[in-house]
């Protein structure tokens, strides 16, 4: 994907206009999106795209604003500036009259249903069953029937290698098993697009494998577009279609995971994956 | 009395002849804290999440912050002898305006300032984790609230709010002021028409005691079965 599928304006996203099937043009644009904290500019004049299927990891020194991309998809944040739009429609805004205003909750709500996180920390609700918790969007947000939901729930703990552990609870589980329920959690709303941001980076090391591993396999096994934060070189190599490189809210480099691991252009990449190598990952 | 003096000794035929009214009494106290704490649990609960709303939360924030610096029994005064019946009226509907039902309101509302923090910490002790995790899996408000939120919260202060039904429990005697039949009352009124006040007041602190010991062991393992998850 190069820049050029970009949009030149905003009124006409993703390139999609109405003649075309909306599945050409790509599913997530980010069209000059700033963000800021205070005055700290954390994402400047950001664009890109991602297109449907593509499985895209993200890369970059601790602050340069990876995190912060993902909490967009997922509305945690809202956009200082600049637009996201999702499959051609208007995501951070929403039309009014001639123009786009910032999206309202409602408007979020609808959107939103199609994007799942799995987040560094799991945030598995504690006073939950596993099987609760893989059970309670399906049935509250889409309204699935209970046991519809419950045989949901069963096979995607099979899927991540928990099957017997439907009635334990969140603390009852390693950190592994922990972030492997949240995935099975994630999945069961059928989401569109996967937000993985550093899941395995609150792991002992011997329980990284047993989450990438069902990871490769959802990549493997469904056509879920992924937005990958990982420090896991190998996983990322394997897994992604493209790899952007950030620096300070910006794109450094991207490229196809074996020329960005392989052959790096930039100074700023060379150093970061150096350092990355050097710090254990 | 023969003669007057004060009597030295306990006398238990006096003891047997009051007991039933002052059991009358802490059935009556027993009811003020029950009902007053059950006010006290959900107007507490309610303030504690109107108190996020933007500007109606400020509003409420300072209600409550004059109510926890003011006296109770100021309060309880106050509301039964200068509230005009009026106001009190459409307030509490067809129930009579007694001074049980207004001093079992107040006592409510007052410990309701208080029941509304203790919620208020264990809302905020709720990790921000899980609200993103339920906006993430779009949850409405109502089921981020009723399933995560408060269960959570509530766990954690089950305590705290225990300790407080002891608390509205020794706090009810203030309702003598206005009259209320509670114990104090009831005992006060033994006392002086019978100049026994040593037995009668004494026998308020034994049947106190009675029911708070028993109660503190409860609260005490609940406290252990829920502060350590
Ligand atoms: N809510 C916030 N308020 C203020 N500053 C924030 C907030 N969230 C993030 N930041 C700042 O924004 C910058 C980018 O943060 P972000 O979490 O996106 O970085 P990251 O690339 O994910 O870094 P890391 O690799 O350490 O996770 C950081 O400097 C961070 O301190
Ligand atoms: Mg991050």
């Amino acid at each position: 994907m190069s820049p050029s599928d970009t949009p030149e304006n905003t009124t006409a996203p993703g390139g999609g206009n109405s003649g075309e099937a909306p599945a050409e043009g790509p599913l997530i644009v980010f069209d000059q999106v700033v963000k800021r904290f205070g005055d700290l500019t954390v994402l400047d004049h950001l664009d890109f795209s991602v297109a449907h299927g593509e499985r895209v990891t993200l890369i970059g020194p601790s602050g340069s604003g990876k995190t912060t991309i993902l909490r967009l998809l997922m509305t945690l944040e809202k956009v200082t500036e600049g637009h996201i739009w999702i499959d051609g429609e208007p995501f951070s805004h929403m039309p009014r009259g001639n123009g786009l205003v910032p999206a309202g909750e409602t408007y979020l709500r609808m959107k939103r249903k199609r994007i799942g996180m799995v987040f560094q920390q799991f945030n598995l609700f504690p006073n939950m069953s596993v099987r609760k918790n893989i059970m309670e969007a399906p049935v509250h947000v889409l309204g699935v029937s209970k046991d519809e939901a419950a045989q949901k729930a069963e096979e995607l703990l099979d899927l991540v290698g928990l099957g017997d552990k439907i009635d334990a609870h969140p603390t009852q589980l390693s950190g592994g098993q922990q972030q492997r329920v949240a995935i099975a959690r994630a999945l069961a709303m059928s989401p569109e697009i996967l937000l993985l941001d550093e899941v395995t980076s609150a792991l002992d090391p011997e329980l990284v494998t047993g989450v990438l591993d069902v990871l490769r396999e959802v990549a493997e096994n469904t056509d879920i577009t992924m937005l990958c934060v990982t420090h896991e070189m190998g996983f990322a190599r394997d897994v992604s279609h493209r790899v952007l490189m950030f620096d300070q809210g910006r794109i450094a480099e991207e490229g196809h995971p074996d020329q960005i691991f392989g052959d790096p252009r930039q100074e700023r990449t060379k150093s970061f994956l150096k350092s990355v190598l050097e710090n254990g990952h | 009395m023969e003669n007057g003096s004060l009597p030295m000794f306990w006398d238990f035929e006096f003891t047997f002849e009051v007991m039933p009214s002052l059991l009358g009494g802490l059935w009556v106290t027993v009811q003020l804290t029950l009902i007053g704490y059950l006010i006290a649990l959900t107007l507490g609960l309610l303030i504690a999440i109107v108190r996020r709303v933007p500007i109606l939360g400020s509003v409420v924030h300072f209600v409550m912050e004059f109510i926890r610096t003011t006296p109770l029994i100021i309060q309880v005064v106050f509301v039964f002898f200068l509230l005009p019946a009026s106001l009190a009226i459409p307030l509490l509907g067809d129930v009579p305006i007694t001074a049980f039902t207004v001093g079992v309101v107040v006592l409510g509302i007052h410990y309701a300032a208080y029941t509304a923090e203790v919620y208020r910490s264990g809302i905020e002790g709720v990790a921000k984790g899980q609200w993103e995790a339920a906006r993430a899996l779009s949850l409405p408000t109502s089921r981020t609230w009723g399933a995560i939120v408060l269960p959570q919260a509530i766990r954690k202060v089950i305590p705290a709010l225990g300790n407080y039904l002891i608390s509205m429990f020794k706090d009810t005697p203030l309702l003598f002021a206005i009259g209320v039949a509670e114990l104090l009352t009831r005992a006060q009124r033994i006392g002086s028409e019978s100049f026994r006040m040593m037995e009668a007041i004494t026998l308020v602190g034994v049947l106190f005691l009675l029911v708070s010991i028993p109660s503190a062991i409860v609260i005490r393992r609940l406290e252990k079965r829920y502060v350590a998850v």
